[in-house]
């Protein structure tokens, strides 16, 4: 097995009459409502590339309407795909047959919705015990391992409720859990957080982090919430009208912008929490003194800001013992007091 | 839930609709066009009067009614050397077996017994147990007494003949109906398919179905299964498909990415997640067979509906009132069991009650048994006995609120005919039955093009061609003028308590349950205090006709009045406007469509009345269909008339429609106005 859990190229997914003499064609080329308005056609997926790791939790973000849910479905086929090659586990998925592709669903990808889709005439236990259920584990084997799930997910007790006794946090627990009872090696999570409210979203986040400390699992989770990308993504991906606009790191994203859109949507974030001193810094020049404290590159600003400016020294960066570029109080709170002029005009 | 089904139009599945955007257009200029048609037909109608009416002696066949005529026998020929013919003697053959058996078991003598094998307290018993294990320990009471009061009535073996006619017919439509249906939730080609047919189906007044149905089957039991189960198996068709399909994509899809095969997804997440709306279907199922087996006594089947016709055509008002009464406990007796046991079907019993229900069951069942056993043995408890005798005295009630309404109120009964016959009817009859034909298809012909645009103008000229055809145009204006009469009545009274339930919760509790309730009764039923009130006339036609519409109209005007957003209302309101500005202003505009589509169903309804009404002296296509029944002479003419009401049924139809639902761009086909007609259902 390789390093790469997904590889998608040239992914495209056109809604529409003829959708399949888009890709390619001077056509595709077009924007999507020039598309439209010609073809009567919606790109909703437009020439999409990217790379997952393994065990990496890799986030989509963008507006509604960018294509998303779109991009999700075409991975494992819920949508089909109108052309692109989609590799997960060193299987490509397009060529698959339908029974083929029922086994990758069964026993590798499992995925979690924004609306939970639960089954509201089973119990949580039975929804949890459905992946395996429709694998033919028996009835004892998947209560026994459903329940083991519950206590991971944080259900214990609930095993006999039926989903609409829930709140939905705990809906979506029960959709985590399903999900996560097959053992799956990749897990897809389409906006499971934009239902629920804020506090439990922030739970639910958590959740989502410790989890993925726990097992390990490679995801590719889908919001339109800059924040949550930020918070959980180890690389994000942005799209815009079905088009990737940029891949990165979220300090990259936040610190190097590809463009305007991008820029406008992390115009809002508090940088200080997200960009490290690699972004802050600057290279030493003549009158420096660099006898002060040292910092990997990778620190976080907010964190680094105490040491910086209680340190009457330059901080400086350093990384396998080579000086990178030294941080003074300067450079530190031009960023704080950015964000706070940033905060002005958003509160104005 | 509501239910709505004794109608030519049962409602469709539960969508709920979004709301139809606010558009508010302002008058639309074509209304003017129309009051201008409307305008020249009047004044032409003057100088032209008797002129071209092409009208037709009671007496008289034209060629094609004589051809239809011979029809009947002519495939009476051919029945040997048909396949398709034999196969349908096949089906008859076996339906009769099957309802004699029945028949034996609860309601006939079963030779040699003088009585059926199953005696009333066997019967009672059993049923009481069935709605016990269905519904619980209250519908169990309802029915046990609902069975009694059949007996006490007077009318036990005619209902137990109706609940066979009406059970086999439902069991087979189910049987057929509910694969049908879940094929159609499953696949948008056979939707695309099916659904215009149920469309025409339930477009079409329950009346016709009978005759065609004498063409192909002798008359007797099983013509009388077979033309019930057809009027009953839309709703169940409809209603799982719907069922199927209303489960969310979201939960479709979650469960394909786990993997679930087709077959799975049927059985573990379509079926399960369907079968309260099924269960629901079955209710609508029922109430329709029930509506639709009563109206088979014109194909002589066996059950209440002979005496109710009898009583009618001899207008024996408390013969006929004793044996509708015994249909209005029976309907509301199976709506009431059904739909508790569709809210039962989705509760979650715990398990203490689970073992009492278990215990409780199989008490019931020993005792049932012991009943059935014993009144295998007495015949004082196979028989219904005599007494006590609550039909006689029903009867006599009957017959004299009937008498005091004609000896002391004739005034005002007299008047309100009066002013509505000479005011209305009269006038408009004159208009559309004195006038040529040209000049009234004209007519017909622009309206339908200004109202619902030029693609309802093909159909329009097929069915003037029709009813031209059938040499029965004056008949046809003739029922025209009284539907359009009941119509306009309806949409009043529709209006008005609409409005005002909508405005109120409390009008709206206290009427609502009356209206429900209302709707579960079989239309026949109508016909008995109307011609108690206004005696055999065209009036009493209209009359039993608003009634029956009415509940559809005044829920779909209330509910779109409701729907109207709320958002629009306060905005209203915080501007100032008045309570009466608000309805005039801003809840009537907005819920033009939903009215238009109260306006259609209303209409069906009241057009398959009032050709029921031909039965007390509405006269025109409907009575030429009854003459039919008992004429074998009219047989043609009978048929030549129902056809003629296919034709006006689908032209007024598709009128209505037009102006509802200047049909939308392409994207949302599947919601024919059927899937409009939500808030009836659920
Ligand atoms: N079944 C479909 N048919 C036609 N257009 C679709 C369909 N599904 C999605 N689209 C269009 O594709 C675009 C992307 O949709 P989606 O993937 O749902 O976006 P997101 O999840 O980012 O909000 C939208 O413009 C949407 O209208
Ligand atoms: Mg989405």
């Amino acid at each position: 097995m390789t390093d790469t859990a997904v590889k998608v190229d040239d992914l495209w997914k056109v809604f529409g009459p003829k959708a399949s003499k888009i890709p390619g064609s001077p056509d595709g080329a077009l924007s999507r409502e020039e598309l439209r308005d010609k073809t009567g056609c919606v790109a909703a997926v437009k020439d999409v590339s990217f790379e997952v790791k393994r065990g990496e939790v890799f986030v989509v973000m963008g507006l509604s309407g960018s294509g998303k849910s779109t991009l999700v479905r075409c991975l494992t086929r819920l949508i089909e795909p109108t052309a692109g090659r989609v590799v997960i586990d060193d299987h490509d998925v397009l060529k698959m047959s339908e029974s083929s592709l029922r086994r990758l669903r069964r026993n590798h990808v499992a995925m979690v919705f924004q609306h939970f889709g639960l089954l509201p005439h089973r119990r949580v236990i039975d929804n949890i015990a459905y992946g395996l259920e429709v694998r033919g584990v028996g009835r004892k084997d998947r209560h026994a391992r459903a329940s083991e799930i519950l206590d991971l997910v944080g259900l214990t007790g609930n095993a006999m409720s039926y989903p609409d006794q829930l709140s939905g946090g705990m809906q979506q627990r029960v959709g985590l859990g399903r999900a996560l009872a097959v053992d799956p090696s990749l897990l897809l999570f389409d906006e499971p957080f934009s239902a629920l409210d804020p506090l439990i979203r922030r739970d639910m986040q958590n959740e989502v982090i410790r989890l993925h400390h726990e097992v390990r699992k490679t995801m590719i989770f889908i919001t339109h919430d800059l924040q949550e990308a930020l918070k959980l993504g180890d690389r994000i991906l942005i799209m815009r009208d079905g088009e990737v606009v940029q891949v990165g790191t979220p300090d990259e994203v936040v610190g190097a912008p590809a463009d305007g859109y991008v820029r406008d949507f992390v115009s809002e974030v508090p940088k200080s929490h997200v960009l490290t001193l690699k972004w802050v810094m600057r290279p030493p020049s003549d009158g420096d003194a660099l006898d002060g404290p040292e910092l990997p590159p990778t620190t976080v600003v907010q964190k680094a800001a105490r040491l910086v400016l209680d340190s009457d020294k330059p901080i400086k960066v350093v990384e396998d013992g080579r000086l990178l570029g030294i941080v003074t109080d300067e450079d530190i709170l031009r960023v704080i007091v950015a964000e706070d002029t940033v905060q002005e005009s958003g509160a104005a | 839930m509501s239910v709505d089904t004794t109608a030519p139009a049962p409602p469709g599945p539960a969508t709920k609709e979004q709301q139809p955007p606010p558009v508010d257009d302002g008058p639309d200029r074509r209304w003017w066009f129309v009051a201008g048609v409307l305008a020249i037909l009047v004044v032409l109608s003057f100088p032209l009067r008797g002129v071209a009416t092409l009208p037709l002696a009671r007496s008289d066949l034209t060629d094609f009614q004589t051809w239809l005529g011979e029809l009947s026998d002519k495939l009476e020929n051919a029945r040997d050397s048909s396949a398709i013919l034999r196969g349908l003697d096949k089906i008859s053959t076996v339906i009769e077996n099957v309802a004699v058996f029945l028949q034996e078991l609860i309601s006939q003598p079963a030779f040699p017994r003088p009585v059926p094998e199953i005696g009333w307290l066997g019967v009672l018993a059993v049923a009481t147990w069935i709605a016990l294990a269905v519904a619980g320990w209250r519908m169990a009471v309802l029915t046990g007494v609902s069975f009694a009061l059949f007996g006490m009535l007077g009318y036990w073996t005619d209902s137990m003949d109706t609940l066979v006619v009406t059970f086999m017919a439902v069991a087979i439509c189910l049987v057929i109906g509910i694969p049908i249906g879940i094929w159609m939730g499953r696949s948008s080609r056979a939707t695309a398919v099916i659904t215009p047919v149920l469309d025409g189906l339930q477009t079409l007044p329950s009346f016709v179905y009978l005759l065609p149905i004498t063409l192909f089957f002798s008359i007797g039991v099983a013509a009388a299964v077979i033309v019930t189960l057809i009027y009953a198996l839309p709703p169940v068709i409809r209603i799982t498909a719907h069922g199927i399909r209303s489960v969310s994509t979201e939960t479709i899809e979650a469960m394909q990415s786990a993997g679930t095969s087709r077959s799975q997804m049927l059985r573990k997440v379509q079926l399960p997640m369907a079968r309260r709306t099924i269960i629901v279907g079955v209710n609508q199922t029922i109430m329709a067979a029930l509506s639709m087996a009563t109206i088979a006594a014109f194909v002589d089947g066996p059950g209440l509906g002979k005496p109710v016709i009898k009583a009618l055509e001899s207008l024996d008002v408390g013969r006929a009132a004793t044996a509708g009464l015994c249909l209005v406990i029976m309907a509301i007796m199976l709506d009431r069991v059904t739909t508790a046991a569709s809210e039962r079907s989705v509760a979650i019993p715990t398990d203490r009650a689970k073992r009492t229900r278990v215990i409780v069951l199989a008490v019931g069942a020993v005792v049932a048994v012991a009943c059935v056993i014993l009144s295998r043995r007495q015949l004082n408890l196979a028989e219904f006995p005599d007494k006590p005798d609550l039909g006689t005295p029903f009867a006599k009630l009957a017959d004299n609120v009937s008498s005091f309404f004609t000896d002391n109120l004739s005034g005002l009964t007299n008047g309100i005919k009066d002013a509505l016959t000479y005011g209305l009817l009269n006038p408009l009859q004159t208009l559309l039955a004195q006038s040529p034909w040209w000049l009234v298809a004209a007519t017909l012909l622009a309206l339908s093009v200004l109202i619902s645009g030029i693609r309802s103008l093909l159909t329009s000229i097929v069915c003037i061609g029709v009813l031209l055809g059938t040499g029965l145009w004056q008949d046809s204006m003739v029922t025209l003028t009284m539907t359009l009469v009941a119509t306009i009545l309806t949409m009043v009274l529709a209006l008005v308590l609409g409005v005002w339930m909508a405005q109120s919760r409390a009008v709206d509790l206290s009427i609502r349950p009356i209206l429900d309730a209302a709707q579960v009764v079989p239309p026949f039923v109508y016909l008995v205090p109307a011609i108690a009130l206004f005696g055999a006339t065209r009036f009493t036609a209209i009359v039993a006709a608003m009634v029956y519409a009415s509940p559809v109209a005044i829920k779909l005007v209330c509910d779109a009045i409701r729907g109207v957003s709320p958002t629009v209302v306060e905005a209203a309101q915080s501007a100032g406007s008045n309570r009466w500005q608000i309805i005039t202003k801003v809840q009537l505009p907005m819920a033009r469509k939903g009215i238009a589509l109260a306006t259609n169903q209303g209409m069906l309804y009241v057009f398959s009345m009032v050709v029921i009404g031909g039965l007390v002296g509405a006269g025109a296509l409907g009575y030429l269909v009854v003459a039919g029944f008992s004429q074998n002479e009219l047989y043609g003419k009978g048929l030549a008339a129902g056809i003629a009401i296919v034709a006006l049924a689908i032209m007024l139809d598709r009128m209505a429609q037009g102006s509802s639902a200047r049909r939308k761009p392409a994207g949302n086909k599947s919601r024919s106005k059927w899937a409009r007609i939500s808030q009836l259902v659920g």
